[in-house]
């Protein structure tokens, strides 16, 4: 990829980031960074699509410790979690051999597990040799007649949130308006309700939570085209161009797919958050009004009153054991503001959240909810953290799985909210598993049982005492 | 003599190996205040990181040179030097271990020369050890980065006999122990039980059982390795008694020390089964020149016995293997003492120790590869890593985890392979998997005269070819 490729995606103007130099897409310090490469970035949005080969190219390092590694969940072909790659030897990269690999490679793929398409991912070696991937995987479409699609988003070219931007538009230049959408099944059909076209940008699926979601937009007639990219398919990506609605779900990533649909076929997009109860219940509404559909709006309003009877019953007992307990957050960009919500509705107090992610407007939005003196955490190396833990009284850290080890160490409760987690929050239904989750490690008796020093250890007078 | 069978198709599919860099940073954590920087793209090492994270369960201390495009092509050296002296400034380690990744190697670095600027431009920083060593990942597999690295440090940290003037049985109780990247924290713990069993003092390099057995300490929180082989030990490898070398990939980095120090060593391809901890026990029993402990003699007896009830389900066996070289060959040949026969063996990468692995053939190559074998030659049981379960599940034979990386179950890091114990334990798990298969098991057979009233309703569904008495695998 160009260096102006890059820096064209780097310049987001649907990003509240861009105007100012710090952006999610800063040079990385040597010796002291954390956090994916571009590759991991464009693999972690793309790998859900569950009827795709994804190949990548490269030497062992980049598949060889990845593979079958998320928490993406399909209601059907498993064929995205078998780890597929080129494996390069040193011949192939002293040689030049590493595109007529992938040439063969790609045709095995094909041959061997007949996929819906296939996805070559490029890696730092292959782009710094030269390999010429869009050259080889037209060349491949062309030979076996299935779409084969080059995410150039080689290690080196910058971080994650960059691939999940090279992702994005991969799938816009590429897939994105290449098939119309079937008619909905006849089955389907419900007298007065007027079904409307969505997609849902940047939903995961992680741990089937879009599955609490998805039973709630069927009884409202909203058909999701295609949800990029959780429990996905190849197919479903092709017809995206012709929904009505983008919802972009909880991330900035990918906002640029939401942006280049707008630019090219007119649709409106706003951005929401399936966590926790107001969300949920915002994210409904705001289909209602985007679409413009009086109708749908009064029966949307008919669902969030019945849910949200039904959730505040079933959360009161919850409520009870964690109210007041005092909540470090530390999660990146939108995130911080939705989950803030979702523990305000059990009744946690959150004492501080990260933003190093956050733009601006993510700000604006955790003071609203937190109070003006809310406690915002630019850094947040695991020493920062646990000297904020010790000062403000924490009860629970929230944050990614990098952060658990650090935790637990320090014997400080602690839940994972990232994308290797193996439990789903969405939805009105997820806040129960959430708050489970939560009682869970608060009320432990694990805790007073890593804190206490052995018996013999304690004089005998302060035993006494 | 197994014969090798080389990698003969284009796409690595469900891939079983690792890369060598990870393996040289694994070596790494084995000393104590270390961290690895990964010479290559923030990927690198962020990929590394999460795959020993849920492995181990622990922090992991890992940090990047972080390449991005403009050093990839102008040069990178000047990140090693920057990464080096951020995380001298930060944590004060006692080492640091540069290997490089596949990026760095094909730019062209000469990460030695920028480790020599570094020690130029910062002299502050000149007792903190510094380790480069190159694993690209293109070649090799995990095994060999941990062994590259672990024959860099020695390189590195050992000083010659006649400068440093130490003398081979100075100690006379120290016994340094070079441990290969087959061997978990929980291996390495039993082993030097037995060699402390003798009056012998161990010293394990790397100390994998030190710094990652998974324990709490009172400080919370280290941006370093929190145990490991103390690096000043070091020094004093040159007045040991003698050095056991478990693994043949260590049998380099052996030559090594042996060259540097003059100090004799024993080598073991593996301590998997009777045969080979004898050899062991044998060599600690003239190095001590103590009689065998009571309690030694007493496992080996228990092992025998174990040996004993498990040959009947193990006996004629048929076994899948896909692991790294020294861990393939260890199971291999523990399987071979007991009548077993490893039907599919599957390795990432070539190792001369897979010429005395006890099977047919080795195949070069990945778990689809694996799974093809295992149905061709109708394997009963299989052994490999997390991945591998896939694999199991798709053949519908029972899996035993072992080897890099275990994910879907807790403590893998902690098992024990080894020793008269470890080899008891592992023959009773090895059985017990195949008891739950049923195999030999013979099914029911109904006869079409016969008057049992509960065969009556299924007589027209007997209809249909009856299953023979067929042997289930």
């Amino acid at each position: 990829m160009k260096q102006k490729d890059i820096a064209a995606l780097l310049d987001e103007p649907a990003c509240a980031h861009n105007a100012k130099s710090k952006s999610g897409c800063a040079r990385p310090k040597p010796g002291s960074t954390a956090g994916g490469c571009a590759f991991d970035g464009a693999q972690i949005a793309l790998l859900p699509i569950a009827d795709v080969a994804h190949i990548v190219h490269g030497s062992i390092a980049c598949a060889g410790s990845s593979w079958d590694n998320r928490g993406a969940r399909s209601s059907g072909p498993t064929l995205y979690r078998i780890g597929m790659t080129t494996d390069l030897t040193e011949q192939d990269v002293i040689m030049g051999r590493g595109e007529k690999r992938l040439f063969h490679a790609i045709r095995q793929a094909v041959e061997s597990y007949a996929p819906a398409a296939v996805f070559v991912y490029n890696t730092c070696v292959p782009a710094l040799v030269g390999d010429d991937i869009s050259a080889v995987c037209k060349a491949a479409q062309e030979r076996w007649g299935v779409p084969v699609v080059p995410v150039d988003a080689a290690g080196f070219y910058g971080t994650k949130n960059l691939g999940n931007r090279i992702a994005g538009e991969t799938m816009v230049k590429y897939v994105c308006g290449t098939r119309e959408p079937d008619p909905p099944p006849p089955a389907s059909a419900r007298d007065g309700i007027t079904v409307h076209d969505i997609n849902l940008i940047g939903e995961y699926n992680i741990a089937g939570e879009l599955w609490h979601v998805l039973p709630l937009l069927d009884e409202l007639g909203l058909r999701v085209l295609c949800t990029l990219s959780g429990d996905a398919r190849y197919c479903e990506v092709q017809t995206m161009h012709r929904a009505e609605v983008n919802m972009m779900v909880c991330s900035k990533a990918m906002i640029n797919v939401a942006r280049k649909l707008k630019e090219a076929w007119g649709t409106p997009w706003f951005e929401g958050s399936f966590y926790g109860v107001g969300d949920v219940s915002q994210a409904l509404r705001d289909f209602a009004r985007v679409t413009g559909d009086a109708d749908l709006g009064d029966r949307t309003e008919a669902l969030i009153a019945r849910e949200e009877a039904r959730i505040h019953a079933a959360l009161e007992p919850w409520r009870v054991r964690l109210r007041g307990k005092k909540v470090l957050l530390y999660t990146g960009g939108v995130k911080s503001w939705s989950v803030i919500s979702a523990l305000q509705d059990l009744g946690m107090q959150v004492v501080a959240t990260g933003t190093k992610k956050s733009t601006e407007e993510d700000k604006a939005r955790i003071r609203e909810l937190m109070g003006s003196d809310a406690l915002m955490i630019e850094d947040g190396n695991p020493r920062a953290l646990l000297n904020i833990v010790r000062e403000q009284q924490v009860d629970i850290l929230i944050a990614g799985g990098r952060n658990m080890y650090t935790a637990l160490k320090a014997r400080i409760p602690f839940l994972d909210i990232n994308q290797e987690r193996e439990f789903g929050y969405a939805g009105y239904t997820g806040m129960l598993e959430l708050a489970r989750q939560l009682a869970l490690t608060l009320e432990s008796p694990v805790w007073e049982a890593v804190r206490r020093p052995a018996p013999w250890s304690i004089p005998a007078a302060a035993a006494e005492a | 003599m197994a014969q090798i069978v080389k990698r003969n198709k284009a796409l690595s599919v469900s891939p079983l190996k690792a890369s060598q860099t990870i393996g040289a940073a694994l070596a790494f954590l084995g000393f104590r205040r270390a961290i690895p920087m990964l010479h290559g793209s923030q990927g690198c090492t962020a990929f590394g990181k999460v795959f020993f994270v849920r492995h181990f369960r622990e922090p992991i201390p890992l940090q990047t040179s972080a390449m991005d495009q403009v050093s990839t092509i102008m040069g990178a050296d000047d990140n090693v030097v920057e990464g080096l002296k951020t995380i001298c400034a930060k944590s004060a380690p006692a080492l640091v271990g540069v290997p490089t990744t596949g990026l760095a190697e094909t730019q062209g670095c000469d990460v030695r020369l920028a480790v020599k600027t570094f020690r130029d431009q910062c002299p502050e920083y000149a007792h903190i050890a510094v380790v480069p060593v190159a694993t690209p990942d293109y070649s090799g597999c995990m095994e060999t980065g941990f062994a590259a690295a672990t024959r860099a440090i020695l390189d590195e940290l050992v000083p010659a006999a006649a400068q440093a003037g130490t003398s081979p049985g100075r100690r006379r109780r120290q016994v340094n122990v070079l441990a290969g990247a087959h061997l978990t924290p929980g291996d390495l713990e039993r082993l030097k039980d037995l060699v402390e069993a003798f009056g012998l003092r161990p010293l394990v390099i790397p100390d994998l059982s030190d710094s990652l057995d998974g324990h709490l300490t009172d400080t919370d929180f280290s941006p370093l390795t929190i145990g490991g082989t103390p690096l000043n030990e070091l020094a004093t490898l040159g007045d040991a008694r003698a050095t056991l070398v478990i693994g043949a990939s260590l049998y380099p980095a052996a030559d090594l020390l042996h060259e540097r120090t003059g100090v004799e060593d024993f080598r073991f391809d593996h301590l998997m089964g009777l045969e080979a901890t004898d050899a062991l026990i044998q060599v600690l029993q003239q190095l001590s020149g103590a009689e065998v402990p009571e309690k030694l003699v007493r496992q080996r007896a228990q092992l025998q016995d174990a040996m004993l009830d498990t040959h009947f389900m193990l006996g004629l066996s048929r076994i899948a293997i896909a692991a790294d070289p020294d861990l393939l060959n260890g199971f291999s040949r523990l399987l071979a003492g007991m009548g077993a026969e490893t039907v599919a063996a599957v390795t990432p990468a070539n190792a001369p120790v897979l010429q005395r692995a006890a099977c047919e053939a080795v195949k070069i190559g990945d778990l689809e590869d694996l799974r093809l074998l295992a149905v061709d030659h109708g394997a009963e049981l299989l052994i490999g890593n997390s991945h591998a379960v896939e694999s199991a599940a798709r053949l519908g034979i029972p899996l035993l985890r072992a080897g890099f990386p275990q994910y879907d179950r807790l403590g893998g890091y902690q098992r024990t392979w080894i020793g008269y114990q470890g080899t008891r334990q592992t023959l009773f798990e090895l059985a017990n998997l195949l008891l739950s298969m049923e195999r030999g098991e013979i099914h029911p057979y109904r006869s079409i005269y016969a008057c049992k009233p509960d065969h009556r309703e299924v007589s027209d569904a007997a209809a249909t070819p009856p299953e023979t008495n067929r042997l289930r695998h």
